[in-house]
């Protein structure tokens, strides 16, 4: 049998489990096999790179090289992934995005480096003329471009989520902006159509401010926004693993790339639509931009109640129905357990206890789901955005765990605002509402909250954790 | 316009490739309920990871005396198999924890 043949096959069955996979992952019952499934396929297609891969009838070479890189990798990525934190997962899955562009942005350098002509009376233009290889070198910086945006980007997006790089923006950014792009695709063009005498030097040129780009781009948009951009990232990955399947004439990259493409565009597009907001808007960074309009403040608002845990723990022990809203705060505090304690002892005093997830509650679309699965919280009483609403008008007591922007009425009273629009849950048609926030500090997207000086708002200060926990204990006494 | 016309013709397999995996990756993942977003973002940002094959092919190339490119190429390896590796078990964990949901 020849090699070639079976390696064919190889690559076909990786490109259907990944399209399979991807299937399966849209569903919570099969999500977990395909995710395997779409591994599976990986690990076929990797294996039979590493065995039956022939160009000109040659191996491959430097097995040792790949051997060590393909060990150092899994075993770093592995450990990174099986101890980081729930709370840490979308600066997890940002930074191995990244890693992602690097790696096709490392292979666009060396496979460049490979085309320089070595004898120095032919230039660069007579190299690719002579092989046609105007189109491949296309891809080259298809590749890199692409690939070195989001690196950096994924880079930035992590230490955003990370809180080690806060948002920034300068007057005039769009201007700059547009002239980085403008310049990378001239100085593409060039290399390719205008026979430079230093290849190499535009060529790193453009990989610098592919870098540059990459950073420009993520740095002034509001982290709240980071979900959606991490996943533009992810599909412009994808992108630049399609066009290294060009390069190699290779369907598994080809396919698995635009795939990811396609599905991450759709997806970033669902993302926004969850939030209410145009993709234009978030990548403009208008979170930050309007900010200056709205009603905006670092520090601490007035006008508010507070509420002893005493007399909470009684509210709630004798109320019908009680809601809670978890938050990002909820996350931090790693409070899911206790929380399914509490709602536990709620439970059999009677009460009916319903959580109310926002789309985007805590830091990614579908995270406190993941948080109070952890939980063993039953997936019964979870409620989407609107079945949520309709309960949250007849509940009694809502208890807010550190959630701050979803519950904003900002959203939908202040035009203005700069989160006007995005569908919240209305807590504020409960009978009693009870939030839990470490502080008086604004959320994520820094604006004000109107929500917590109503008259049936109540605050209860601390960190959501020891709250509960102290809460649990209340109401056990009663 | 005649360049195009050919280099169209010679790849006309690739572009159907790509056209119809637009479509199918559009197709697939439309209707997913928003619990599944992170875990969908996660498990396709593990699949683009394929990306390491490519990094295995330029190493595999490299001429064993250029150190640069086997430089270049070890680190594109590692961090391809960082990509892959990392994506497919972060996402089976955050999964993992969807297991209760299924006793419904």
């Amino acid at each position: 049998m020849i090699p070639s043949s079976i390696l064919s096959v190889c690559y076909l069955i990786g490109s259907v489990t990944f399209i399979v996979g991807l299937k399966m992952l849209s569903h919570p019952e099969t999500a977990r096999r395909g995710n395997w499934l779409a591994a599976a396929g990986m690990v076929i297609s990797i294996l039979g790179t590493l065995f039956l891969y022939r160009h000109d009838g040659e191996h491959l070479h430097n097995y040792g090289w790949i051997a060590g890189g393909l060990v150092i990798g899994s075993v770093v990525g592995t450990m990174a992934a099986r101890q980081v934190k729930m709370t840490a997962m979308p600066q997890m899955v940002s930074l191995f995005n990244g890693m992602g562009g690097l790696c096709a942005m490392l292979i666009a350098v060396i496979e460049f480096n490979r085309l320089l002509p070595e004898d120095a009376s032919v230039t660069f233009a007579q190299v690719l003329e002579s092989r046609q290889l105007s189109l491949y070198v296309l891809a080259i910086l298809a590749g890199l471009v692409i690939g070195g945006v989001s690196f950096a980007g994924s880079v930035i997006a992590f230490g955003k989520l990370d809180g080690k790089i806060s948002d920034r923006n300068f007057a005039g950014q769009q201007v700059v902006n547009m002239a980085v792009i403008t310049a990378i695709a001239a100085l593409s063009v060039y290399l390719i159509c205008g026979d430079p005498r230093q290849p190499a030097l535009i060529f790193y040129t453009v990989t610098f401010l592919s870098l540059f780009y990459g950073v420009l781009f993520v740095i002034p948009i509001g982290g709240a926004d980071m979900p959606v951009v991490i996943s533009l990232l992810n599909s412009f990955t994808g992108v630049a693993t399609a066009f290294g399947g060009f390069l190699y004439d290779n369907q598994v990259m080809l396919t698995g790339g635009i795939l990811v493409g396609s599905a991450g565009t759709i997806l970033t597009i669902m993302m926004c639509k969850a939030m209410n907001r145009s993709i234009r808007n978030v990548l403009l960074g208008s979170f930050s931009a309007t900010a200056s309009g709205g009603p905006v403040s670092g520090g601490e608002q007035g006008n508010y109640k507070e509420i002893g845990l005493n007399d909470l723990a009684i509210l709630m022990a004798y109320a019908r129905k009680v809601m809670i809203v978890p938050g990002y705060g909820l996350a931090v505090a790693q409070a899911q357990h206790v929380c399914h304690e509490m709602e536990k002892l709620l439970r059999d005093k009677g009460v009916e206890v319903k959580y109310a997830i926002h789309p985007v509650a805590g830091r990614m679309p579908g995270h406190m789901n993941v948080l109070l699965a952890e939980a063993n919280v039953s997936y019964d009483e979870l409620l989407d955005l609107e079945p949520a609403n309709d309960a949250l008008a007849t509940a009694d007591v809502v208890l807010i765990l550190g959630a701050n922007d979803v519950v904003n009425t900002a959203a939908k009273n202040d035009p203005s605002s700069p989160i006007y629009g995005m569908p919240i849950l209305e807590v504020g048609k409960a009978k009693a509402v009870v939030v839990n926030k470490r502080s008086m500090r604004p959320g994520y997207a820094g604006i004000d909250n109107a929500l917590f000086s109503e008259p049936n708002t109540s605050m209860l200060f601390g960190d959501a954790k020891s709250v509960l926990q102290n809460l649990a204990g209340a109401i056990k006494e009663l | 316009m005649e360049a195009i016309l050919s280099f169209i013709h010679t790849n006309l397999q690739m572009f159907y490739i790509v056209i119809l995996s637009i479509f199918l990756g559009i197709e697939v993942i439309s209707r997913v309920p928003a619990v599944l977003h992170t875990p969908l973002m996660s498990g396709a940002n593990a699949i683009h990871g394929v990306i390491i094959i490519g990094a295995i092919i330029v190493m595999g190339e490299a001429d064993s005396g250029n150190y640069t490119a086997l430089f270049l190429g070890f680190i594109a390896v590692i961090v391809g198999t960082l990509n892959v590796v990392g994506g497919f078990v972060v996402t089976d964990r955050m999964l993992e924890m969807f297991k209760s949901s299924k006793k419904k």
